[in-house]
């Protein structure tokens, strides 16, 4: 793979215009590419049935999201936690808006509602990996974003405290999702109920730890005092109404009791009646993008890396997880190739010298075996030649002596020969015989 | 970071439903807006060319500063690549820009190689984001994007043709960056030069099938005037950093003795339409083109060489698991198979190394064998020969005795004589020989002389 060229990182200098360059226009640019693509948001709305989600709904997004042709899911009894999705397209002020709402029949109306969030978290997860796998494709097209941006948990009001259900669902959902709290049907607190709960609840939350959904701070200081004031009302208390009710002459949307109209459109300054429109401008009008952020950056990011580290560390100790944790999969394999072949240079380099080794001794052995033979034989040699000497002169001696005794004979027999000569004359004198 | 806002398709079972009053998401593009221009933007541009065609000059004269540089001599051994990182304003928007320039393009004799160097500079930054994306933990919406974005290709100002060298150059480039072709200097050619310019180079463009960058003309805001702009492809400019002073005016222009050429003003040349169109108008475009177009492609072959598909045999799609899955066992195996090769090897040459050696043993030990029976060879014969000596020497012995034996006999045979001498000769002649006989007489005169 390509090394990255220190070039790369460079140091980084301020420059001065001189004048007109142009790229102001940029968010102009980019404020027309995102109308043109237009916007997707997924809300998912979970509580208890009755406690007003699908008002809410309709309320939120004024318009009948759940109507008589398509009843919400509270019409519909249900017997297990089911999860639904509606999608519907939007259109305000020329922005195209393609919202999914996430609905979750039967939560907590069961008897037993152990693992009753497990559908729930088992329906993020899977959009997160739909998400996961349309992003890893090799031939990447289209990457719809079905994630689940924000999930809106319904807390009933009973005026003490969250019930153990909630604490376990909020404690479960909010490393997934951007998980915002509300009180459903406020409008049966009075304002002092209602303040007393909400520090209840908002105790009970960091109690145990719960990581709830935290509009962040902007660059804008009037921004900031609007976005402190909310804080401090969490969690929202709220009033949904599909109703319009006149009050004052007003129409309104509201809820009408004998004893008056519990509004929920209008928004006086200090948020009498309730937190319903701050719910909405919080949620679509000033942080719908950052939820979408949040969700990609945070959530999204926490499900890839657990789910890839699940991947590449199979069978690898778990000493080495940390720093592989910061290489992708692939340069994981390269670099454990590089350390394969690294192995086996040094097994390779090994082998080749115990090989060598052997070898030698085993040359050796032969050397000196041939060594030895090769001084027997030297020394057979000569023990011949020796042998072979001493038979010489053994052989001289003897001629010697033989001539000497074959000269000897010859006088003898020259003496003879005269003696018979002399013999011969003496017989013919008569000598003898 | 671009990251899901890239692809969306709105599917089937979407019903549109009409809003009762104003909700309020219509705020979405200026909360993204504001998003982007709190993180700041940045673009990279890569200006391609000879040495001397005015390249930095004209980043400066675009961007109304002065950016880093010294002119460059012509005696570059090769084509090198130098980048620059600057953090410019402009009301509220922070822009990131990298100017990249190449060095001593066009200056070798031998050019064949000039545009490797550059592909591997827009390789290397793909690579780079790839990487960052394929990472287990990775921190994409806070990457600096280094990918060019845009590549200014400066032609030189002949007036005939484009060089081989261009044509080369913006071939191999065109899959890979968005080309924008210039003419550069343009003030040295004529008005009427420059349209047949114009329209030559286009056409070799075009039957040569490079790709240049077409302004996009799907959007209607902007539709009309880069249709326009198109067509006036590629801009012929000039650039300066030097003021004069027309009317009562400071402008920046190139004085002549026959006139002053103003950088600003259309009828000289194109430089704003340039500016329009590459800043004001479709920077965004530019910057989505390189990441939907050309990383998309760069990704995907990159992906398909390492192995990667997005189908099984079957044609089931792969889950991100199952592939990295199967790439891992794929991978251990192969290391396995090669560890398991490399010991078969040394095993085999073990074998065959101690056959020599035991061939070499057999070698020796038979030609010992072969000394060792010379040796007795030898040996025997040796054997023989003192055995013959030996006989002989008992032969002399036996002979020697004899004779002595003989001598000694004739002696005693003289006293017998005396008395016996009829039978002497008879006894004599069974008893020795002749010549033991003439011994004896010769004795035997011997003592009859002394009787």
């Amino acid at each position: 793979m390509i090394e990255r060229p220190e070039t790369a990182v460079p140091s980084i200098a301020q420059r001065n215009l001189e004048g007109y360059v142009g790229f102001a226009n940029l968010p102009n640019q980019v404020y027309r590419k995102s109308v043109k693509r237009g916007f997707e948001f997924t809300l998912m709305v979970v509580g208890e049935s009755g406690l007003g989600k699908s008002t809410l709904i309709n309320s939120l997004f004024l318009t009948d999201l759940y109507s008589k042709d398509y009843p919400g899911p509270s019409q519909r009894i249900k017997k297990t936690v089911q999860v639904e999705q509606s999608k519907v397209l939007i259109k305000e002020g020329g922005v195209q808006l393609t919202l999914t709402i996430v609905d979750t029949p039967g939560f907590g109306d069961a008897v037993d509602n152990s693992n009753c969030w497990q559908p729930v978290i088992n329906y993020i997860d899977s959009k997160c990996e739909d998400f996961l796998n349309a992003e890893s494709r090799v031939n990447r097209r289209s990457m719809p974003d079905n994630r689940v941006h924000c999930c809106l948990y319904f807390i009933a009001p009973s005026g003490h405290g969250l019930k153990p259900l909630d604490i376990e669902f909020m404690k479960r959902l909010h490393d997934k999702v951007n998980v915002i709290p509300l009180i459903a049907k406020a409008d049966t607190l009075t304002p002092e109920e209602c303040q007393l709960f909400k520090k209840q609840i908002m105790k009970e939350i960091q109690e145990h730890k719960i990581k709830i959904y935290e509009f962040p701070d902007t660059e804008d200081d009037e921004d900031n005092k609007l976005i402190r004031k909310v804080k401090e009302k969490m969690p929202l208390a709220v009033v949904g109404s599909n109703v319009v009710v006149e009050v004052n002459g007003k129409k309104v949307r509201g809820r009408q009791y004998p004893w008056g109209v519990a509004e929920e459109g209008i928004f006086v300054e200090n948020g009498e009646h309730c937190d319903f429109t701050v719910l909405r401008n919080m949620l679509i009008r000033t942080h719908m993008q950052d939820l979408k952020d949040v969700t990609n950056n945070v959530h999204y990011e926490n499900y890839r890396s657990k789910k890839l580290a699940a991947v590449t560390c199979n069978g690898v100790d778990t000493s080495k997880t940390k720093g592989q944790l910061t290489k992708s999969p692939l340069a994981q394999m390269e670099e454990e190739r590089r350390e394969h072949v690294m192995k086996m240079k040094k097994m390779e380099a090994e082998m080749e010298q115990v090989f060598e080794m052997k070898v030698k001794e085993k040359k050796q052995k032969l050397k000196d075996s041939e060594a030895e033979l090769e001084r027997r034989h030297e020394q057979m040699k000569k023990n011949l030649e020796a042998q072979y000497k001493e038979l010489e002169e053994k052989r001289r001696v003897f001629e010697e002596e033989k001539v000497n005794w074959e000269a000897q004979q010859r006088i003898l027999e020259q003496q003879k020969l005269d003696a018979s000569k002399t013999m011969e004359k003496n017989k013919k004198k008569g000598k003898i015989f | 970071m671009k990251s899901e806002d890239d692809f969306r398709n709105v599917g089937e079972g979407v019903r549109a439903v009409p809003l009762a009053g104003h909700v309020g998401f219509d705020s979405m593009p200026d909360q993204l807006v504001n998003k982007s221009v709190n993180r700041g933007f940045c673009f990279n541009i890569l200006c391609v060319g000879e040495t001397g065609l005015g390249k930095s000059t004209l980043m400066d004269t675009l961007f109304n500063t002065k950016f880093e540089g010294e002119p460059t001599q012509h005696n570059q051994p090769g084509v090198t690549l130098k980048s620059n990182t600057y953090e410019l304003q402009e009301s509220n928007v922070r822009l990131k820009l990298t100017v990249v320039n190449t060095v001593g393009f066009g200056d070798q004799i031998n050019k064949e190689d000039s545009y490797k160097s550059i592909v591997e500079f827009i390789d290397t930054q793909f690579e780079a984001y790839l990487q960052e994306e394929l990472k287990i933990k990775r921190t994409l919406h806070s990457y600096h994007d280094t990918r060019i974005h845009a590549c200014l290709y400066f032609i030189a100002p002949t007036g005939h043709s484009l060089k081989s060298l261009d044509l080369v150059t913006m071939k191999k480039l065109d899959s890979k960056v968005n080309i924008v072709p210039i003419v550069a200097k343009s003030d040295a050619i004529s008005k009427s030069e420059l349209a047949k310019f114009k329209i030559k180079i286009t056409s070799e463009l075009v039957s040569n099938g490079v790709q240049i960058y077409q302004f996009p003309t799907d959007d209607e805001s902007v539709a009309e005037i880069n249709s326009t702009m198109n067509s006036h492809l590629p801009f012929a400019v000039v650039g300066s950093t030097e003021e004069v002073k027309i009317g009562n005016k400071m402008v920046k222009a190139r004085q002549y003795p026959w006139g002053t050429v103003q950088v600003e003003n259309e009828n000289h040349c194109d430089f704003v339409k340039l500016r329009e169109m590459l800043i004001r108008v479709n920077m965004e475009d530019l910057r989505e083109q390189t990441h939907t177009r050309h990383y998309e492609l760069y990704r995907r072959c990159k992906l398909e060489e390492m192995g990667f598909k997005d189908t099984d045999p079957d044609s089931k799609p792969f889950s991100l698991q199952e592939t990295y899955e199967a790439k891992r066992n794929e991978f251990m195996g192969e290391l396995q198979k090669k560890e398991e090769e490399m010991r078969q090897m040394f095993v085999q040459r073990v074998k065959e190394k101690e056959a020599e050696l035991k061939e070499a043993e057999k070698e020796l030990h038979e030609k010992f064998d072969r000394l060792k029976k010379l040796h007795q060879d030898e040996k025997k014969k040796l054997e023989e020969k003192k055995k013959s000596l030996d006989d002989e020497v008992n032969m002399f012995k036996q002979k020697k005795t004899a004779a002595e034996l003989l001598l000694n006999q004739a002696q005693q045979a003289g006293v017998v004589l005396s008395t016996h001498r009829s039978s002497f000769h008879v006894w004599l002649f069974s008893h020795g020989g002749f010549d033991a006989l003439w011994l004896h007489l010769i004795n035997l005169k011997a003592i009859t002389k002394l009787f």
